[in-house]
């Protein structure tokens, strides 16, 4: 008997293994519905990009992207969780379903494009690689740190451009990583390392969290692209759509003009097609994505357009104060530009 | 009565009433089952992985790996591929565990000789000690060693020197290293020989003490062939290393040996925590020991080092060596904590930033906990073979 309780036992298991692996396979929106909240996988405390205040909100240009998107699906920006990742873990996480979207300052690079089952939506932040040295050096370039030692995050597209630009200007280093960003800043203060090394972004946010910031200088040098946004899975190309249309409806909408405080009035009286295409009042943009048909007006309410975001979170209006440079919308300048909603 | 005795001879019955049919039905039975939601998972796995795109199999382990690691073992560029770094990781653990084995065997078996000594003094250092790095978690010592005082060391350019050989900063500890020079070949050929001479003489000795009761200094004897014989190479045929001193250039030092903070952190940690338990292991292997050994050994006229050393430690080990198995296993198992420092193992480099790098976690992790498991059987079974060698012989 007790044989075959164990077998009916087994049988029982593989069975739910079978019905839970087909759960997954399902579609994103549908699970997030029947939870009521979208899993946002974001970074473990990076000033700009996501972070905890003093009343343990989370603030940042990433958490606003989960933000959006809650409000795009919901109607309401507060229907989200965060789970903070590692740069180590964030990849598993969001292949294994722990997360719906991982928006966690993520370079879009060919490989994890392809070869991982992931998704770049978008993205929010054109970023480049820099370093952060203390004055105390005297260094006023990168080619001056042949031999230097070098405090990284372990498992970035930070480590692998690190090694590159050594090669290929012929100097020396010593890695040092760590596995949080924070521990990479306590060891550029300690001394164990000369130079810290991340995105530029990075590192006025990092900056900022040092004793004294007055005494450390980004350096000129950039060397490398790296485009930040939030990522889905591969295979679920109607969440891959809400991601990316609730991002291009942010930066549509800072382009049309429309903002927080006065979306609610256009979405009533605009005459411009545009406007009434993007806000719901013509075409089917939200009934093709499954959403609500004023959706972006909830997402440009309660979080804001493309530029508010940023102004809040790392530019003028934030701590970082970041100019826009390349992340200016393309008419004024920038990189930033979302195909039309037609 | 068929009924009354389910003994062989007596069967005839269908597969579920036959006792001895049905123990094989329901074996087979639990074999295929089990085979069977194996497959199912392995199957589902592959499925699921090629559903959602992510590349899976071990061909990854050939791409070049393209990011630099602190601390290897053998010569490391960034053009290497991931299955070179897997083995610096690897080698990076074991250097860690047999480090950490080494440093907690002797200290524990000071500490647990200590713990019985009738000195008031030593015996409650000894049990102090044990009490307090047996009960603090040993993530808790590694993060002590490394954040409170491995962090506290100045900056390179304001080192601590120790005759301008020796320096420690907070970058780690600086030592000499010897270079090969002229004169190596003929100082390894010397040594070699006074090994060899060492195990004949040994061996000679152990047989005259056998046959005629008389003993010879061998201990002191190799000893000094061990420093008149190179030596005398040395002179003959030129010096056989030269030192290369570590020297300040630029940011860091330059030559000589360089120990990361990381791998001293993480040895004292482990070691200082390993010990505490292996010296109770010592210490119960020699209480083990009834005293009527020690009191027999005395009334032979014994001295007291010699009745430790010959009488009791001996059967001591047979007590001590199983629980000390299981304190190796649990160091090398520990040595994964130093990924919490950032010092490049196993779990650090190869389960996590190469995980991270190829996104195939199925695959790295799988990997990492195989190898966890090879070196744990090893040293299993390498403690089990000293085990029997050293157990008491029945007659």
């Amino acid at each position: 008997m007790k044989a075959i309780k164990m077998t009916l036992a087994l049988v029982a298991a593989s069975a739910a293994l079978g019905a839970s692996t087909q759960a997954t396979a399902g579609t994103t929106l549908d699970a997030v519905m029947k939870k009521g909240f979208v899993q946002c996988g974001v970074s473990d405390g990076l000033p700009g990009f996501s972070y905890t205040d003093e009343k343990g909100q989370y603030k940042g240009i990433d958490v606003d992207v989960c933000r959006a998107v809650a409000a795009a699906v919901f109607g309401d920006a507060k229907k989200v969780k965060f789970t903070p990742l590692t740069a180590k873990e964030r990849f598993t996480a969001l292949q294994s379903g722990e997360v719906d979207v991982l928006s966690r300052n993520t370079t879009w690079t060919s490989s994890r494009d392809s070869s991982m089952g992931l998704n770049f939506a978008g993205v929010t932040y054109y970023d480049g690689q820099g370093f952060l040295v203390s004055k105390k050096l005297g260094v006023k370039s990168a080619k001056e740190l042949d031999g230097a030692a070098v405090c990284i995050q372990a498992g970035t597209t930070t480590e692998l451009n690190l090694s590159d630009y050594f090669r290929s200007t012929g100097m020396k280093y010593t890695p040092i990583s760590y596995d949080k960003s924070d521990e990479t800043v306590k060891a550029l203060e300690a001394g164990r390392c000369d130079v810290l090394t991340s995105d530029q972004s990075q590192l006025y946010a990092q900056r900022i969290k040092l004793a004294n910031p007055e005494g450390y200088v980004v350096l000129p040098e950039v060397i490398s692209k790296e485009p930040l946004g939030p990522v889905v899975r591969q295979g679920d190309e109607e969440w891959f759509d809400i991601v990316r249309w609730t991002l291009f409806a942010m930066i549509n909408a800072e382009e049309a003009g429309l903002s927080s405080k006065n979306v609610e009035q256009e979405a009533k009286s605009s005459k411009n097609p545009d406007v009434r295409r993007l806000l719901g009042a013509e075409g089917e943009l939200g009934k093709d994505l499954k959403l609500p048909k004023d959706w972006v007006v909830q997402v440009v309410k309660q979080v804001g357009n493309y530029g508010e975001i940023f102004d809040r979170n790392v530019g003028a209006g934030s701590e970082l104060k970041i100019a826009r440079g390349i992340n200016a919308l393309w008419n004024k300048g920038g990189l930033q530009y979302a195909p039309p909603v037609r | 009565m068929q009924s009354d005795s389910p003994k062989a001879g007596a069967p005839r019955g269908s597969l579920l009433t036959d006792p001895k049919a049905r123990a094989w039905t329901f074996q087979i039975l639990s074999i295929l089952v089990v085979v069977g939601v194996g497959w199912y998972l392995f199957h589902n796995t592959q499925q699921n992985l090629a559903n959602r795109g992510i590349t899976s199999g071990f061909a990854f382990l050939d791409n070049s790996a393209g990011f630099g690691i602190l601390q290897s073992l053998i010569d490391y560029t960034e053009r290497d591929t991931y299955g070179r770094v897997f083995v610096i990781g690897l080698l990076n653990t074991l250097l860690v565990s047999v480090l950490g084995i080494f440093f907690a065997t002797v200290l524990g078996f000071l500490l647990g000789v200590a713990r019985l000594s009738p000195n008031w003094l030593i015996n409650k250092l000894a049990t102090v000690y044990i009490e307090i790095f047996r009960n603090i978690p040993p993530l808790l010592q590694i993060f002590f060693w490394y954040f409170a005082v491995l962090r506290a060391m100045p900056s390179p350019r304001q080192s601590y020197s120790f005759g301008e050989a020796v320096f420690v900063n907070i970058r780690g500890v600086y030592l000499p290293a010897p270079e090969a020079a002229g004169g190596l070949m003929p100082f390894l050929i010397s040594l070699v020989i006074v090994i060899a001479v060492w195990i004949g003489l040994a061996r000679w000795s152990r047989r005259r003490q056998e046959d005629t009761g008389q003993r010879f200094p061998l201990f002191w004897v190799c000893l000094a062939l061990l420093v008149i014989v190179p030596g005398m190479a040395a002179m003959l045929f030129g010096k056989p290393f030269h030192w290369s001193f570590p020297e300040l250039t630029g940011f860091n030092f330059v030559g000589g040996w360089a120990v990361i903070p990381e791998l001293v952190a993480i040895t004292f940690a482990l070691s200082i925590y390993t010990a505490a338990f292996i010296a109770e292991n010592v210490r119960s292997g020699i209480l083990a020991v009834s005293h009527g050994q020690t009191e027999a050994a005395r009334s032979l006229g014994l001295r007291s080092g010699l009745i430790l050393r010959l009488v009791v430690i001996p059967q001591a080990m047979r007590v001590i060596i199983p629980p000390l198995t299981s304190q190796y296993l649990n160091l090398v198992k520990n040595s994964s904590l130093a990924a919490a420092i950032g010092y490049p193992d196993l779990v650090s480099l190869f389960a996590g930033t190469v995980l991270n790098q190829t996104g195939q976690a199925i695959e790295t992790i799988a990997i990492t906990m195989s190898v966890y498991l090879a070196i744990s059987l090893s040293i299993s079974m390498l403690m089990n073979w000293y085990n029997k060698r050293i157990a008491l012989v029945e007659r």
